[in-house]
């Protein structure tokens, strides 16, 4: 096919180096995609000196080609000649780093890192620092914030003298005018101060950590908590008290709700990182301040961190600290004003008994757990009855299950058909940790009940939760409780009824087995194929598709086939598709 | 973001003098609807002016470079870029119309060599990106520069674009559509000082939103009450405190307004602080809640004081002071007995606009008769100035307008019975550092300056 003087093994490159600049984004996208196929065929040469000048001024297109461009040219060091040429990517990649996009300037800041790995000292010192440094100095802040995350990468590979300068220009952005500036700078605060040497860290790290845990924007304090984990782990024990802790407690008591709600969301973290004997004394008593803060968003941070709080706590008198100083707070919240709160609570509180062992957990928290499956809110309820089985491994279910069922009785005739269908998705573990006997005895007319549902997401839902069951309690308990009132319903009046029992064949049939299915199911099922609504007879001829591999061949072909295709000559269409399209599935034609 | 000015603004009282520099927009009486200026902004340096208009667009002027040779011929503005930003909708849930017209535009504040600007309707906020470009790649393996496609048999090596020198281009951008979280009329946007979040108000609810997320936002006030039939305030404006980013303020239709701080809780249903006027008995009257309303607030640059535009005077409050307004000036003291008329025009519904000017030294607000107003805080002066085609030679130094309230009229004025109340300016700006204003008559953009000696 080659013509006379063309190359044809050019041609797939030229159309997608064409495609760089066609009007159609997927088009665009797909070629810088295949940026390296591109670059290959071009040789390291020509990628240098003519595809990346071309693609550092490309920063007008649209978010997603930018990002995929950044995300390419950090894995673009051999198909330039390797690290001696790796500082040519620098260009291209310093102005996707000043786009106004965070997630294309965030792609651009990670790839000039992977890249910063590949430099040689000496390229470092020429081509990279002088790239962070403008970034740094960068009139718009978009790129001073891109500087923010490259500080950390090429400070331990350059001079002292550039470690100095590199240690001022971090200093000048964490006070930079631009709050977007303080918070890039301060989010990078933790990842800078590992770089550094320890007397750095307690010279400049912690003026800059106390200064940015000040600032007047609550926006930027607020990220100074998160920098407080980073920079505690780094500090010997000793220094702790007197470095970190002045302002951590101060953090935990900042007039804006915001930064003593990221105290809250951060405090497994700090309590790791400023170790046990702090713990004790200082984020004891914090802990208990942030339980009862007076914003709710707070409280149900606090709330959500309440379990892995009491398990970090140091195990020598981590019972004590519990029953004395925490167990009142969570108390209280118990019956908090905020539905949040208490349903934070709700979700963790259970696995408190495994820490306090079965004496306090039926003295002490069963008491609550009862309250809260009494709770107005649903939502609370609920998570209650999803962590049963941490109960049930301590102190066993029944002490709980007198109350359990009214409470589960209440959520499944809830008005709100979402709360319905949580707790249908919930009867399986129920029903695991409850048993066979208090299940039929209790539950198993709720299970049936939510079948004739009038929203059809709970019957498709119960339908499930029949197969569930059934998997648990096997094929016998199915053919005595479930199968007969399954089958009751083809009889129904209404025929989205019918419909269940066809839906309830086809999600039980393969869970009972072909005995069942053959001897119980199939007859109903048949009888059905004669419903006046055009709708049962389809689902019919779907059922016997569904069900078509579970029975033997000689039903198959006795019993199924001439339904089937009586069904395939039915006036209605879909009747009709439905059931040929059975006949070829199961091979009957 | 403020970048404060070090250039002193010459005082607009004493000697100083306005004079005409320029007139956008079609000069036929027959005004199309779509064309009515719905509001009008200068970006941060003052070099972008933006309006919006009922027809959904939005019009961005840009300050030519000064030429320093003739300094009595300041820069002009001339359009940098028009474009759509709404389009007319319909909600088919409630069978409402949704217009196109802007109701408010904010621009943020600079982060890279593009400008970007918030435009809103009465349900859906947009982030516009304004920016230029100036190569064009040339060069394709598979067709000529044409269009015509080569033989690809005749390929006989690769050839990477190039970028090549092309005249300027403007573009405007969608980035963002902020919809579905406002069931009444967004009346207020306003950009927060921490860069990454803005407000958004409508008649009784206020919403917090990142700027870089769009399907999620915060209810921050809610003022409905279970029952509609108990309403009885809406919110009419709200803002961020220039410097303070926890502090936000919004006025009500009964003349208060209320201070936030977002730092004492997420909902900020409690405010922090309450300014209101004790109401004046002896001017009581049926229409004195109407006139109350507050049809603005803004915040002065230094975040101290705020101004609220009610329907006949311009009030300054200092934050710190919550019982009374530390200044009170009469826009149009004369109306007061035309009250009853205005009324039945629905012109006391109309909803004025104001300004601070660069130094937080003169406030400036509009009139009817294409009439608009400027009062000098330290010289307790005020001016009546109109904007008008007849002024409009260029440099020509606008004369001060006087409205006779009743008695004799003297020459030169002009008498409250012959005032035009169809043409009224609700819409004005001043450039944040010079003595440059945009008023927005009701089709027409007029850009005046003071007169440099």
């Amino acid at each position: 096919m080659a013509g006379a003087d063309g190359d044809d093994s050019l041609y797939p490159i030229a159309v997608l180096i064409d495609e760089l600049r066609n009007e159609d984004v997927q088009l665009r996208l797909n070629s810088i995609k295949k940026l390296s196929t591109i670059a290959l065929a071009l040789g390291v040469e020509r990628t240098r000196t003519e595809l990346l000048p071309f693609l550092t001024d490309t920063i007008y297109d649209e978010d997603e080609v930018l990002l995929a461009l950044a995300e390419q040219l950090g894995n673009f060091t051999m198909l330039v000649g390797g690290p001696e040429y790796v500082h040519c990517l620098l260009p291209p990649l310093e102005s996707l780093a000043t786009v106004e996009e965070t997630v294309v300037r965030d792609k651009a800041v990670e790839s000039l890192r992977k890249i910063s790995q590949e430099h040689s000292p000496v390229d470092l010192e020429v081509h990279f620092e002088p790239l962070v440094k403008r970034l740094a100095s960068g009139d718009w802040f978009t790129s001073r914030t891109s500087a923010c995350g490259l500080f950390s990468v090429c400070y331990p590979r350059v001079s002292s003298t550039v470690k100095a300068e590199i240690r001022q220009h971090f200093r000048t952005l964490c006070s930079d005018d631009t709050p977007m500036v303080r918070r890039a700078a301060a989010s990078k605060l933790g990842e800078f101060a590992k770089v550094l040497e320890l007397d750095y860290v307690k010279s400049d790290i912690i003026s800059l950590f106390t200064a940015l845990a000040s600032d007047e924007q609550d926006s930027v304090r607020l990220l100074a908590v998160e920098a407080c984990v980073s920079i505690a782990t780094l500090l010997p024990q000793e220094d702790l008290e007197s470095l970190v802790m002045p302002t951590l407690r101060q953090a935990a008591e900042d007039k804006s709700w915001r930064v003593r709600y990221m105290v809250a969301d951060k405090f497994s973290e700090l309590q790791k990182a400023v170790g046990p004997e702090i713990t004790k004394n200082d984020l004891v008593p914090a802990f208990q301040n942030l339980l009862k803060d007076c914003e709710a968003e707070v409280r149900a941070a606090a709330a959500n961190k309440v379990k892995e709080f009491c398990e970090n706590l140091p195990e020598d008198n981590r019972e004590q600290i519990i029953m004395t100083h925490i167990l009142p707070c969570v108390k209280e919240l118990v019956s908090d004003t905020n539905q949040h709160v208490k349903s934070a609570l709700a979700s963790v509180i259970m696995g408190l008994s495994t820490i306090l062992g079965k004496d306090n957990t039926i003295e002490h928290l069963l008491p609550l757990f009862l309250a809260q499956l009494k709770d107005e809110c649903p939502e609370v309820r609920l998570n209650i009855i999803s962590n049963l089985d941490c109960v049930n491994e301590v102190i066993g279910i029944r002490q709980l299950s007198q109350s359990l069922l009214p409470a589960i009785v209440e959520l499944a005739e809830d008005a709100k058909w979402r709360v319905r269908l949580a707790i249908i998705e919930y009867m399986p573990l129920l029903a695991g940790q409850l048993g066979v006997e208090f299940f039929d005895e209790k539950l198993n007319t709720l299970c049936m009940a939510w079948l004739i549902d009038h929203v059809y997401a709970i019957r498709e839902a119960a339908t499930c939760n029949l197969m569930k069951l059934v998997e648990k309690f096997g094929a016998e308990w199915a053919q005595n409780t479930i199968v007969p009132k399954v089958l009751g319903m083809a009889n129904d009046p209404n025929y989205l009824h019918r419909m269940t029992t066809l839906f309830c064949i086809n999600a039980l049939s393969e869970a009972c087995g072909q005995d069942i299915t053959t001897k119980q199911m199939l007859p109903v099922v048949l009888k059905m194929s004669n419903d006046q609504v055009a709708n049962v007879r389809f689902n019919v001829a779907k059922s016997l598709q569904k069900i078509g591999p579970v029975l033997d061949s000689n039903a198959l072909q006795t019993e199924v086939k001439p339904v089937l295709e009586k069904l395939a000559t039915d006036t209605d269409m879909d009747v009709k598709y439905f059931a040929q399209e059975a006949i070829s599935v199961l091979v009957l034609a | 973001f403020m970048r404060v000015s070090t250039r002193k603004c010459p005082r607009p009282g004493g000697d100083m003098q306005w004079c005409f520099s320029q007139v956008k927009g079609a000069i036929d009486d027959d005004v199309a609807e779509a064309d009515i200026i719905s509001t009008v902004e200068f970006n941060h340096t003052g070099e972008l002016l933006a309006t919006g208009d009922k027809g959904g667009r939005v019009v961005i002027f840009q300050q030519e470079i000064e030429n320093k040779n003739q300094p009595q011929f300041r820069s002009e503005y001339n359009v940098y870029s028009t474009f759509q930003s709404h389009e007319p909708e319909f909600d088919y849930l409630k069978s409402l119309e949704i217009e196109e017209k802007i109701n408010k535009i904010r621009w943020l504040p600079q982060k890279n060599a593009a400008q970007f600007l918030l435009s809103t309707n009465d349900k859906t906020i947009k982030l516009w990106k304004i920016s230029e470009r100036d190569k064009r790649p040339e060069g394709y393996n598979l067709k000529e520069e044409d269009g015509r496609y080569k033989d690809p048999n005749t390929i006989t090596g690769l050839r990477v674009p190039v970028l090549i020198p092309m005249d300027l281009m403007v573009e405007a951008s969608p980035r963002r559509v902020f919809a579905n979280a406002h069931t009444y009329h967004i009346n207020s946007i306003s950009v927060n000082s921490d860069d990454e979040t803005y407000l958004s108000a409508d008649d009784l609810r206020i919403n917090l939103w990142n700027l870089e997320i769009t399907d999620r936002s915060f209810n921050i006030v809610d003022i409905k009450p279970a029952n509609m039939e108990e309403l009885t305030e809406v919110i009419t404006a709200a803002e961020f405190h220039p410097l303070q980013c926890n502090t936000f303020v919004y006025s009500s239709s009964k003349g208060t307004i209320r201070l936030c701080d977002m730092r004492a809780s997420a909902l900020c249903d409690k405010h922090s602080k309450l300014f209101e006027e004790p109401e004046d008995p002896s001017n009581r009257s049926f229409f004195s809640e109407i006139i109350s309303s507050i049809s603005d607030v803004k915040f002065s640059h230094n975040g101290r004081y705020m101004m609220t535009r009610d329907y006949l005077s311009v009030k300054i409050w200092d934050l710190n002071m919550e019982n009374r307004p530390v200044e009170t000036y009469q826009v149009h003291e004369y109306l007061r007995s035309k009250l009853c008329s205005l009324y039945e025009n629905d012109c006391i519904f109309d909803k004025f606009e104001c300004c601070w000017n660069g130094d937080d030294s003169v406030v400036m607000t509009g009139s009817y008769n294409n009439f608009f107003r400027m009062f000098d805080r330290g010289q307790r002066r005020d001016m009546t100035l109109e904007a008008s085609r007849e002024n409009s030679k260029p440099m020509q130094v606008l004369k001060p307008r006087k409205v006779c309230a009743g008695g004799k009229r003297k020459k030169d004025e002009i008498s409250v019975d012959s005032l035009d109340f169809n043409k009224k300016i609700l819409h004005t700006a001043w450039h944040p550092q010079d003595n440059i204003i945009a008023v927005a008559t009701t089709n027409n953009l007029y850009i005046f300056q003071d007169k440099v000696n």
